[in-house]
């Protein structure tokens, strides 16, 4: 297997990674090793029940007190963890796909054929995405599946147009026209020599997705219209702690903080991912 | 600049139509009809419900009955608040999520105008790169959670504002700060980079040349030629404010459009689903349609095309 001639690290005249950079990547880190580890860290089970302990604050025992049903909050934090930044990475990484797919196909055919695929992507990006997240649940029900669907079926879109915006960029490059003379079809120029190139923005914009789709999936279980108790996700957790928000604040303010910190986390992460690896620093990888 | 207008009036037809279709299709798709929650009714009954709601016809009738009574306004009644109607309801909420959505938009746009011109009056100093963390913080922060820390600090410990409901100036101030902070967050940034970039500009170094002071070429030079992002950005900034209101309204338990429409799909009450979803969209194809004449309107070239 050739190896790809792609400089993957730091892009010429791009900045090293910062101290925010690196600490937020840390902070992503612990996060993921918070949700693969959570059995063997959580002190009790997700459910476990106690009903001499309901309602309490913080405490040595219950490092971050415990519900109306009496279950640690900081063990279910810990298990919804796993629920919520594994729909953040499955989603961000099937959006990624399909969008690739999309946009590189209708970026290098061009057009009429990117005309129409285009028109597509310029409705759906034009609608709410939240709105469109909603009914597209209201169909294909709750849970974590229907939630995965709605959510790549809504934010491919985004990455559509900047893989689209990538191809067109180096689709009339001196280099596309050299392997076509030396008789390289179609889809080798894509695949081998075309999207290689965009992978930096790539990366970049997973970065973005992972966040974004990490607070849909919150808001969307806040509501009620997402994840089903009484399994947790972040987003179920500040739901149930928002009911008691006026006497029992620790009840929201935990799983709220944990979702506002990784969330800044990778939007620090990208912000300093993108600076590395392209230094023109173009604002479109939101 | 009229044609420019017309045709792009022109253009959201359409995108309405296929949002109706769309709603249509999807709402036909959905399993379980409007009335299985309820006891179940007897045949006659259930025969005759379905006939009033012409659930019994073919789906392409039912398809046109939509359209044409779309056409004429109406956009039928509600399954789950019987004897009220979509407009109704509509009619009682959309104002008040109006007043949140302008209220919010001039919260972002006053904050983020402010921020934004603070963090250029020296770049690279502590006070645009503490700007910067704080704007990176606004935009991370999902609005349940500022809401929520709002609530929790300047209605229950401080006992500033009151928490909830929509029934005075007082009511508007916390439900429009939490709206309106992500997007604040973004024009800050958006108008930071943009007045940077035209920093660079020769007519700046012209104005120097001139004699004028910073100060001077900030406001009555740079910030017209800076503001088109912003302006720009106020197009999908209109969505961003809808999906918001859905959480802020959720939140503040404000009797808006967003609420209801939250309510209205736990209860799955497809005609006010629907007449919703149409009435979100027909606000965004106007707004966008109102951003791009004014961005025409700034710049001729833009009407060429």
């Amino acid at each position: 297997m050739k190896k790809l001639s792609v400089v993957w690290w730091r892009a010429p005249g791009g900045h090293k990674p910062d101290l925010v950079m690196l600490g937020s990547g840390v902070l992503i880190i612990m996060v993921c090793i918070m949700a693969a580890l959570a059995p063997w860290l959580a002190p009790y089970s997700y459910d476990a029940q106690d009903n001499t302990a309901l309602l309490q604050l913080p405490s040595s025992e219950h490092w971050m007190g415990t519900d109306r049903l009496g279950r640690d909050l900081f063990s279910r934090l810990l298990y919804g963890t796993r629920i919520s930044m594994s729909m953040g990475l499955l989603t961000a990484l099937s959006a990624l796909v399909l969008g690739t797919v999309y946009g590189a196909i209708s970026g290098y055919v061009g057009g009429r054929v990117d005309n129409w695929m285009m028109r597509w992507v310029d409705i759906v990006y034009a609608l709410p995405d939240l709105l469109l997240i909603i009914l597209i649940m209201v169909i294909v029900g709750r849970g974590f599946w229907g939630i995965f669907l709605a959510l790549i079926l809504v934010s491919w879109v985004t990455v559509a147009r900047i893989v689209r915006g990538e191809v067109l960029k180096h689709r009339e490059q001196s280099y596309v026209e050299a392997a076509r003379a030396l008789g390289a079809g179609h889809l080798r120029i894509l695949f081998r020599h075309i999207l290689p190139n965009t992978f930096g923005p790539l990366i970049v914009i997973l970065t973005f997705r992972i966040p974004a789709a990490i607070l849909a999936e919150s808001t969307l279980s806040f509501v009620g219209l997402g994840i089903t108790p009484p399994l947790a996700s972040w987003g179920t957790l500040a739901n149930e702690g928002w009911a008691a928000l006026k006497f029992y604040p620790h009840l929201i303010v935990f799983p709220g903080l944990f979702i506002f910190f990784t969330i800044l986390a990778f939007n620090f992460f990208g912000d300093g991912l993108r600076d590395v690896l392209d230094p023109q620093n173009r604002r479109v990888y939101r | 600049m009229i044609r420019f207008i017309l045709r792009r009036l022109l253009w959201g037809i359409p995108v309405l139509w296929v949002v109706a279709t769309l709603t249509f299709i999807l709402m036909q798709v959905v399993p379980g009809g409007p009335f299985d929650k309820d006891k179940p009714l007897p045949v006659e009954i259930k025969a005759n419900v379905e006939a009033k709601y012409h659930l019994d016809k073919p789906v392409w009738q039912q398809y046109l009955f939509y359209l044409q009574a779309l056409l004429q306004g109406d956009l039928g009644p509600s399954y789950k608040y019987l004897g009220r109607d979509v407009n109704d309801i509509i009619g009682d909420t959309l104002p008040v999520s109006l007043q949140l959505g302008l209220l919010s938009l001039l919260v972002a746009v006053m904050v983020g105008f402010v921020l934004g011109i603070l963090a250029v009056v020296k770049p690279q100093s502590w006070i645009d790169r503490a700007g910067m963390i704080f704007v990176t913080a606004g935009i991370s922060i999902p609005n349940f959670v500022i809401g929520a820390l709002f609530i929790l600090w300047l209605s229950h410990a401080y006992k500033l504002f009151p928490p909830a409901l929509w029934e005075g100036w007082r009511h508007a101030i916390l439900p429009a700060l939490t709206l309106g902070l992500a997007p604040a967050a973004f024009i800050a940034r958006l108008l930071r980079s943009s007045i940077l970039e035209a920093l660079h500009q020769d007519f700046v170094r012209t104005a120097r040349a001139k004699g004028l002071g910073e100060g001077a070429i900030l406001l009555k030079h740079v910030l017209k030629n800076s503001v088109t992002p912003v302006v720009t950005f106020l197009g999908p900034l209109t969505a961003t404010l809808v999906t918001g209101s859905f959480i802020v309204e959720y939140i503040f338990a404000i009797p808006g459009m967003g609420k209801f429409f939250i309510t209205a799909v736990t209860n799955r009450d497809y005609p006010l689903i629907m007449g919703v979803t149409l009435v979100y969209s027909a606000i965004i194809v106007l707004a966008n349609l109102v951003v791009d004449i004014a961005y025409a309107y700034r710049d001729p070239r833009v009407r060429v095309e």
